[in-house]
């Protein structure tokens, strides 16, 4: 009797303690696009925030790119966290993180195969991408599959708000374009619609930008860190609770 | 179960299961690939010959793209001495290949495009950029000499620098009516000149901050086109013979 009472309060508690967007999912997915940011406040995933931000059109690709592995890869740890054996955990969750980076090759192979040529170096370095591996070992190994896919979307979506962040201020003052390379092209310095080696302007938004030239300092891996930095600098100066006084 | 049985299972089982998902992913999307291959690098080809496509090559649907190829493009392979392989396609001759190969066994594939009125001939270079290899497609107008235009591509060039040779469609397009041979008929190629062109006929501007890639599109076009040379040499000789006289006074 006093069994069927204890099943019946969990069966009513159930639902109630974990709603599908309660307060506790909402903030997985929101800090990491601010308080926790992976990028800006843990300071991982920098070597492809470096290498892939000198154009909007391929960051916002990367971003989808990692969005749907970290997310994926928290999920099936997850499921499995339970039947993983201990001793080769990082094995396992290499081993789901390089399947998924391989699915997600194939489908852009198929899908989009232009994108897919200009990314594929990149594509590949998402297995290495400190990110995805360290929301594994944190949070996935120790949490329940809906949370753990919460806490990888979140995580994606940190990390490709501060590479997008970063790609726009490189392509605007290093090139002056936005989204080179796609339809949505934008070009601020020059005539036209593609953008151009010169900065000469003789018509148009680009007349105001006449006197601009291309800081080719911003098309250097240099750049985002200095932009990252920068970012750091701004976002523990607004909240000093971030700042590790350790 | 003891420990050690347990991990063994375990990794058997998750290899097995990646292994089957991924053979199954990668056999099932085998035929969309290869056509995605093709229609990109046959594109590829049309870029440089895009002055003077019906529509340009952004704007055609990958059917269109395999059409025109279809009916408007013939191709050969030959060898550096100017010889003719038979029975090899164009379209599988693969440049990172041949360059593995002994010089005098290495083949070079050349597009002729016809858009009705003239024949272009679309050479296939390959070299080395900052990073890793560099390759392009250069087409000629039917006198042998002078450039229509230039597609480049690139493995690994830092996207903003060196892969501007491909994304700066600007910088690509500098390439048409450039002439690679010189009055008297000696082999000249194009120059990528850092700092800006000096030479109106037989140069281009580089790409600041990517000199050695741009160095590299200079050493392409130079040993690339030259393995042509019997070849180009033969279109000048049938060009000049027919209405080539009349036209090369007029110019």
């Amino acid at each position: 009797m006093a069994e069927a009472t204890a099943t019946q309060e969990a069966v009513q508690v159930k639902p109630k303690s974990e709603p599908l967007f309660g307060k506790k999912e909402r903030a997985l997915i929101t800090d990491p696009l601010l308080d926790n940011n992976p990028i800006t406040i843990q300071v991982l995933g920098i070597c492809s925030a470096l290498a892939v931000t000198t154009l909007v059109v391929p960051s916002v690709v990367m971003s989808i790119a990692v969005v749907a592995v970290i997310a994926f890869s928290s999920l099936f740890t997850s499921l499995l966290r339970n039947s993983i054996p201990k001793q080769i955990r990082l094995i396992v969750q290499l081993v789901i993180i390089a399947f998924l980076v391989t699915v997600v090759e194939l489908v852009l192979k198929w899908l989009a195969f232009p994108v897919y040529k200009q990314l594929s170096v990149f594509i590949g370095l998402i297995i290495t991408n400190c990110i995805v591996m360290g929301r594994l070992e944190a949070f996935a190994m120790a949490n329940k599959p809906w949370r753990s896919l919460m806490d990888g979307i979140g995580n994606g979506l940190g990390y490709g708000a501060i590479l997008i962040l970063v790609a726009v201020i490189r392509e605007f003052f290093g090139k002056g374009t936005l989204f080179a390379g796609s339809s949505l092209a934008m070009n601020f310095i020059g005539p036209g619609e593609e953008y151009m080696l010169n900065t000469a302007a003789t018509a148009g938004i680009g007349s105001y930008f006449s006197w601009y030239a291309n800081n080719n300092l911003m098309v250097l891996p240099a750049a985002a860190m200095f932009i990252i930095g920068i970012m750091i600098w701004i976002q523990r100066s607004y909240n000093p609770k971030l700042v590790d006084i350790s | 179960m003891s420990d050690n049985n347990r991990i063994l299972l375990f990794t058997v089982g998750m290899t097995f299961t990646v292994a089957l998902v991924l053979g199954v992913l990668f056999f099932g999307l085998k035929d969309a690939h290869a056509k995605n291959e093709a229609v990109f690098n046959k594109r590829a080809i049309l870029a440089a010959v895009g002055n003077y496509l019906p529509t340009p090559v952004d704007e055609l649907s990958d059917d269109q793209v395999q059409e025109i190829f279809e009916k408007n493009v013939t191709s050969t392979v030959y060898l550096a001495n100017g010889e003719t392989v038979e029975g090899v396609d164009a379209a599988n001759v693969k440049m990172a290949k041949e360059k593995k190969k002994a010089e005098e066994k290495r083949q070079y594939p050349l597009y002729t495009y016809n858009n009705g009125k003239e024949d272009f001939y679309i050479l296939s270079v390959y070299g080395n950029g900052l990073w890793d290899a560099i390759w392009g497609n250069v087409a000629l107008k039917s006198d042998g000499a002078t450039i229509a235009g230039a597609s480049f591509d690139h493995k690994g060039e830092t996207p903003g620098l060196g892969a501007e040779i491909k994304d700066n469609k600007k910088w690509s397009s500098q390439f048409a009516d450039k002439r690679i041979y010189d009055e008297d008929g000696n082999f000249t190629s194009v120059l990528v000149r850092k700092g800006g062109a000096k030479d109106p006929v037989y140069e281009v501007d580089g790409i600041s901050g990517a000199t050695v890639t741009a160095n590299g599109v200079s050493e392409m076009l130079k040993t690339g086109i030259a393995k042509y040379s019997d070849v180009l040499e033969k279109i000048q000789a049938k060009s000049s013979k027919g209405s080539g006289k009349v036209g090369m006074l007029l110019n």
